[in-house]
């Protein structure tokens, strides 16, 4: 997808350059006023088509450059990997993307993020809906020490999403259906969170972000501190979820990169070396340095 | 090496029980129901009692608790979520002067504040300087209690679309409750026995009284006016009095163990 999208400006840009004497300087400019719209449109396209667009971002902790002119889009309704090495900035790119890093001092945002086409650094951003949007699920569950319910129910609370006791079980069902945990929880949603084991508490954790309705749904490393079976429940629950939202998943597993995602970006050093299908990447990457990550040879 | 440390813990324990023992043996000579429930009478007459200490201990300690405790917890809570600069640090600085303040200053400061300018001792007088010794105790362990909160907490509500205040109240004060309430008794607990900042503000009364704007009888002044005495009598009921103050005090702490323990078992 993102090919195509590199390659449509490309397209239009052959006639142009093709007939670029200086004799048919009329023809030229003519055909760029019937080019201008074609443009818009193709603008207009990106917009849509791009649910999240990252341009020349820089970000710092601080005097260091944690992320260095990042320029990507994420499509929607498609799981994307980052990958990379420990300290790549992986980590902090997906944490740009909800504005998280906000609550870190000493931190600066360059450069633009576009959800949906609306700039999320621009001032007077609504970081509350922002938020609400893109929602999250972190390396380490951290279910609140409430009941099951009320860990899912918190996030509608504080949003007013609605009033009826009804409606908010409902909703709470809903996620935890939604989650794939609901038939292992529905008889006890007034216990504790922290009777669910890691993988369960996880899926809560999961369950509870999309209860706020998120259209973007970022991850980091959800399964780095599960065992193998958990993480088999979550990476089939983020391809089921991929139908509906958007997902961003930034991981050490490379296998479970392969395995889930559509996209995939291989990050080093805050830089973004490769960007592109999850199948060409894990079979012909075009960096030396990809393949070299890739077939363990570092990192 | 070993030997010599041993030796010291058990001297130092051995303090305890040792007043333990005292309080205990001269004690039970005064203690009765009769003495729980009567209020004093005059030298030589049976059946005198401290009921209005008890009572006026109470009070005030409540009274000292619904001025120091939400002062307290607020300000452990500003210290916490947004004391990591240097206004906190200072600010974490006084807290723990004021802690470190002398009890009869804590007195004397309300006796020139309150006292004075109202002109009589009060109840109410006590309350505030009991308050004030409270504030600093609950400000620090509710910092210490919220710093104990992990972060990844924070940042799940935040990230649900939680504004920090909503995510400080309902998150992290809400997690850290169980923390916060135990600093709140261990503090009730130390104030229950300070008998300096009542002394020139509650003064003390002989009668059961439960007006705010009296002197007031407390535990702690009475043992101190009782000890004072000349009579053997009312020595034995300082004892006595010295004893249901420990009692109070010491089931206090337990409840604070019990209920913290029982905190760490449902995590």
């Amino acid at each position: 997808m993102i090919e195509k999208l590199e390659t449509t400006p490309k397209d239009t840009d052959m006639p142009s350059s093709s007939s670029a004497s200086s004799a048919v300087l009329t023809t030229n400019s003519a055909n760029e006023v019937r080019e201008a719209p074609s443009d818009r449109n193709s603008t207009a396209q990106t917009t849509v088509v791009d649910k999240i667009k990252v341009q020349n971002l820089n970000f710092y902790y601080g005097k260091s450059r944690a992320l260095k002119d990042i320029s990507l889009s994420m499509p929607p309704n498609k799981v994307t990997a980052y990958i990379g090495p420990s300290g790549c900035g992986k980590s902090t790119l997906l944490r740009t993307l909800n504005r998280m890093n906000d609550v870190i001092p000493g931190t600066r945002v360059e450069g633009l993020v576009e959800l949906d086409g609306t700039d999320i650094y621009a001032a007077g951003t609504d970081v509350v809906s922002l938020r609400r949007q893109a929602g999250m699920v972190f390396q380490k569950s951290n279910p609140f020490p409430r009941s099951i319910f009320d860990n899912v129910a918190y996030g509608i609370k504080i949003n007013n999403m609605t009033k009826s006791k009804s409606d908010l079980a409902d909703r709470v069902e809903k996620s935890l259906r939604a989650a794939a945990i609901w038939d292992e929880v529905k008889d006890r949603l007034n216990q504790s969170a922290f009777g669910l084991s890691g993988g369960q508490q996880q899926r809560l954790c999961i369950a509870r972000a999309l209860a706020v309705e998120p259209q973007v749904v970022l991850m980091d490393e959800p399964c780095s501190a599960l065992d193998p079976i958990a993480t088999q429940k979550i990476e089939e629950l983020i391809v089921e979820l991929k139908t509906k939202y958007t997902i961003i998943i930034v991981t050490h597993n490379m296998q479970q990169a392969a395995r889930v995602s559509d996209l995939t970006a291989f990050f080093w050093l805050g830089e973004m070396i490769e960007f592109s299908n999850t199948e060409k990447m894990f079979t012909k990457p075009d960096k030396q340095m990809t393949e070299d990550y890739i077939t363990g040879r570092f990192g | 090496m070993t030997g010599l440390t041993a030796f010291c813990a058990v001297l130092a324990v051995s303090a305890l029980f040792l007043i333990l023992g005292y309080i205990l043996v001269g004690g039970l000579r005064a203690l009765s129901f009769s003495f729980l429930v009567n209020t004093p009478k005059p030298i030589g007459e049976p059946g005198s009692g401290i009921a209005n200490a008890i009572v006026g201990s109470v009070i005030m300690i409540a009274v000292g608790s619904v001025i120091g405790m939400p002062i307290g917890i607020l300000a452990g809570v500003f210290l916490s979520e947004y004391g990591s600069n240097k206004f906190g640090t200072i600010l974490r600085f006084l807290v723990d002067t004021l802690t470190g303040t002398p009890s009869i200053v804590i007195g004397v400061f309300v006796w020139t504040a309150m006292v004075h300018p109202m002109g009589y001792f009060s109840a109410l007088a006590g309350g505030v300087s009991l308050g004030i010794m409270m504030m600093p105790i609950v400000a620090r362990t509710t910092e210490e209690m919220i710093k104990l909160v992990p972060h990844s907490l924070r940042e799940a509500a935040l990230a649900l679309g939680a504004p920090k205040w909503r995510v400080t109240l309902g998150v992290v004060l809400r997690t850290a409750a169980g923390g916060v309430a135990t600093g709140a008794m261990l503090a009730i607990a130390r104030i229950a026995g300070e008998t300096a900042p009542l002394l020139f503000t509650a003064l003390g009364l002989n009668y059961l009284s439960t007006n705010l704007f009296q002197p007031m009888a407390s535990l702690t002044y009475q043992i101190y006016y009782y000890a004072g005495s000349p009579y053997e009598e009312w020595h034995d009921m300082a004892w006595a009095a010295t004893l249901v103050l420990v009692a109070m005090i010491l089931a206090l702490n337990i409840l604070v163990k019990i209920l913290t323990r029982n905190r760490h078992q449902q995590i």
